[in-house]
């Protein structure tokens, strides 16, 4: 109740889930006009947790940092009017190579104290699911991925983690790097007070490092078309052709 | 080098499916590179099984068992597959994209200071060198991604490439790693889920969504899997009935949960919202049953019966009983 609990949570620009995507002339990237963009869903999920750890810890601060251009001051606006306290916008260019953004993102961590390093499990654009355990590894601070909640107590983080086959409680030592989840609290709106007040909240803006990326897109296509369906009947009298057709003609029963 | 090593999955002591899945695809690569696939095993003992990897195409099952890795640290079996790598020289080293390999792959790619490409479809190996498919922006797009780095590390999506048996020397040698002592996560507590099988790992996946009405209404769906076997059968669910808290959180499947590829999955009483269509529309078969016949998920459903629920399912579930007992 006492100490206080800095919070550094990482976030990404990425498409609404909604989003048409259309893929723009040279098939390397998606044409952004006319696209919406959102904080990443996972992000907005840490985002939440951070902000409730911080108001369990009744002391400290939870600043949001972010890899990308200019357009992705929005996107920390949108987190500071759900209440963190100060943004950083590190200007560089995002590609799907995750170790080159997990390096940017170390550089501007590694001098600062937080006791907590919080990301989305994975990014809704590039779904590379890896930022957040490789900035751990090259921060040297222990990682748990895929926490839906955790609290902290004593210098430690009490994780509640989705696995295959349950749950499972884990605890890890801070300073520590958590990716999260959407577990049992759901984002907070931002209220009109806090959109208003997440203007006059701090934004620093400064380059990234340099940035090797190494994961190159050779192009960029359309899912492959499913063949085209068919309805197979009304009601429960269309069930036996319905199985029928899954063991004689899709052969998968 | 030339080689390929494929870091396996155990539960409990026993391989995961997706062990085999990976080490199909890893034969594939491997013999495009002129080279030969390992398969390492982590652990406090050797997995059962894992001497019958050969079966699968492993030339060398590579064993590290040690106390140290009796229980997983993301921290410690990282920096033990990262020496495994540096020493053996591999051109390629593929993970399943499951909790773990989630969890294990990208530390061990910043260890060795290469790029991952995580949750792959498909692999060619052109000039080369392996390019890696991935869905991106929730599977509306697919992305072909090509490392420029050696080596080449991805994690491959469960259900995604199909295992299939091949024979290979399989010797099985055993490994050591000094662990390393890097401040790591403890497993307090584990509560396992009802059920064997995990959504994400299942070949068939039994979905409801709010047009169950009510939670005890999945005794409907649990008749079905049990029908199918829940050997290879699970359950999902979409989100809209895990926010009520109808279902656990392990069983969403779409953007906000679990992504699945399983052969077969039923959609029922699901509307077909993108973000459900996000985590399950790389399935093999998709069927739709639903009342309303502008429900969006038939338009990725390859079978679609239009109608209640409540009528449709158990007369399936009976379909599919007797067909099963016929063969
Ligand atoms: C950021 C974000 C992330 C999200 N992530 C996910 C996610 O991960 N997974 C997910 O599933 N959703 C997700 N959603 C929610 C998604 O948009 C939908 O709201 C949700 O998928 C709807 O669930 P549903 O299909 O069960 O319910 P509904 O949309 O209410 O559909 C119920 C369906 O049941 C049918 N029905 C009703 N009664 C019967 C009957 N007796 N017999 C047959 N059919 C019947 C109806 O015709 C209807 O089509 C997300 C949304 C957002 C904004
Ligand atoms: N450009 C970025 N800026 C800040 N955080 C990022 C960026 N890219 C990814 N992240 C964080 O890393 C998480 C996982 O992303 P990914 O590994 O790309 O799926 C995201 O949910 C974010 O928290």
């Amino acid at each position: 109740m006492e100490t206080p609990l800095n919070i550094i949570v990482c976030i990404k620009r990425t498409p609404d889930t909604e989003t048409r995507i259309r893929i723009a002339e040279g098939d390397a990237e998606i044409d952004p006009a006319g696209v919406k963009f959102i904080v990443s869903p996972y992000d907005e999920f840490a985002v939440e947790n951070a902000l409730r750890a911080k108001e369990a810890a009744g002391e400290g601060t939870v600043r949001v940092l972010t890899l990308g251009d200019a357009s992705s001051k929005e996107t920390l606006r949108a987190a500071l009017a759900m209440g963190a306290d100060a943004g950083t916008l590190l200007e560089g260019r995002v590609s799907q190579d995750g170790l080159a953004t997990a390096k940017a993102l170390a550089a501007e961590v590694e001098g600062d104290d937080a006791e907590l390093v919080l990301l989305g499990v994975k990014a809704a654009d590039d779904d590379q699911q890896q930022v957040g355990p490789m900035l751990a590894t090259l921060l040297g601070r222990p990682c748990v991925t895929a926490v839906s909640s955790f609290t902290v107590e004593n210098g430690v983080a009490v994780c509640q983690r989705e696995v295959e086959g349950g749950t499972e409680v884990v605890e890890v030592p801070l300073p520590a790097v958590l990716t999260i989840t959407k577990g049992p609290f759901d984002p907070r709106y931002a209220s009109l007070k806090g959109i208003m007040a997440a203007k006059k909240k701090p934004i620093e803006e400064k380059p990234a490092v340099d940035l090797e990326h190494r994961l190159e897109v050779v192009r960029l296509s359309p899912p492959p078309e499913r063949p085209e369906g068919r309805i197979v009947g009304e009601g429960a009298d269309a069930a036996p052709e319905l199985a029928r057709l899954l063991r004689e003609e899709a052969r998968v029963l | 080098m030339s080689n390929v090593l494929v870091v396996t999955e155990g539960r409990d002591g026993t391989l995961r499916g997706v062990t085999n899945e990976l080490l199909t695809a890893a034969r594939g690569v491997a013999s495009e590179l002129g080279g030969e696939v390992d398969a390492l095993t982590i652990g406090g003992a050797m997995p059962e099984g894992a001497d019958g990897l050969g079966g699968w195409g492993a030339a060398r099952v590579r064993v590290l068992a040690d106390e140290a890795f009796a229980a997983y640290s993301g921290e410690r079996w990282a920096a033990a597959v990262a020496e495994v790598v540096r020493e053996g020289g591999y051109a390629v080293v593929l993970f399943g994209a499951t909790s773990e390999g989630r969890d294990l792959a990208p530390r061990v790619a910043a260890l060795l200071d290469v790029p991952l490409a995580g949750d792959v479809t498909g692999i060619t190996v052109e000039e080369g060198t392996p390019l890696f498919t991935r869905p991106v922006y929730s599977g509306k797009a697919i992305a072909t991604v090509r490392p420029t780095a050696s080596p080449a590390l991805a994690t491959l999506r469960p259900n995604a490439f199909q295992a299939s048996e091949s024979e290979a020397a399989g010797t099985v040698e055993t490994l050591s790693v000094t662990p390393s002592d890097a401040p790591t996560a403890t497993l307090r507590e584990f509560k396992a889920a009802a059920g064997d099988l995990d959504v994400a790992e299942a070949s068939i996946v039994v979905s409801g969504g709010r047009g169950m009405k009510d939670p005890e209404a999945w005794s409907v769906l649990e008749s079905l899997r049990d029908a199918i076997g829940s050997d290879l059968a699970a359950l999902g669910a979409s989100r809209a009935v895990v926010d009520a808290g109808w279902r656990p959180h392990g069983e969403q499947v779409g953007q906000t949960g679990k992504t699945v590829a399983p052969r077969l999955y039923f959609a029922i009483g699901i509307s077909g919202a993108v973000q459900h269509l996000a985590g399950m529309r790389s399935a093999g078969t998709i069927v739709a049953i639903n009342k309303d016949p502008d429900a969006p998920i038939f338009q990725v459903a390859d079978y679609g019966i239009v109608g209640d629920l409540f009528e449709v399912v158990p007369r399936l579930t009976e379909e599919i009983r007797a067909l099963r007992a016929d063969s």
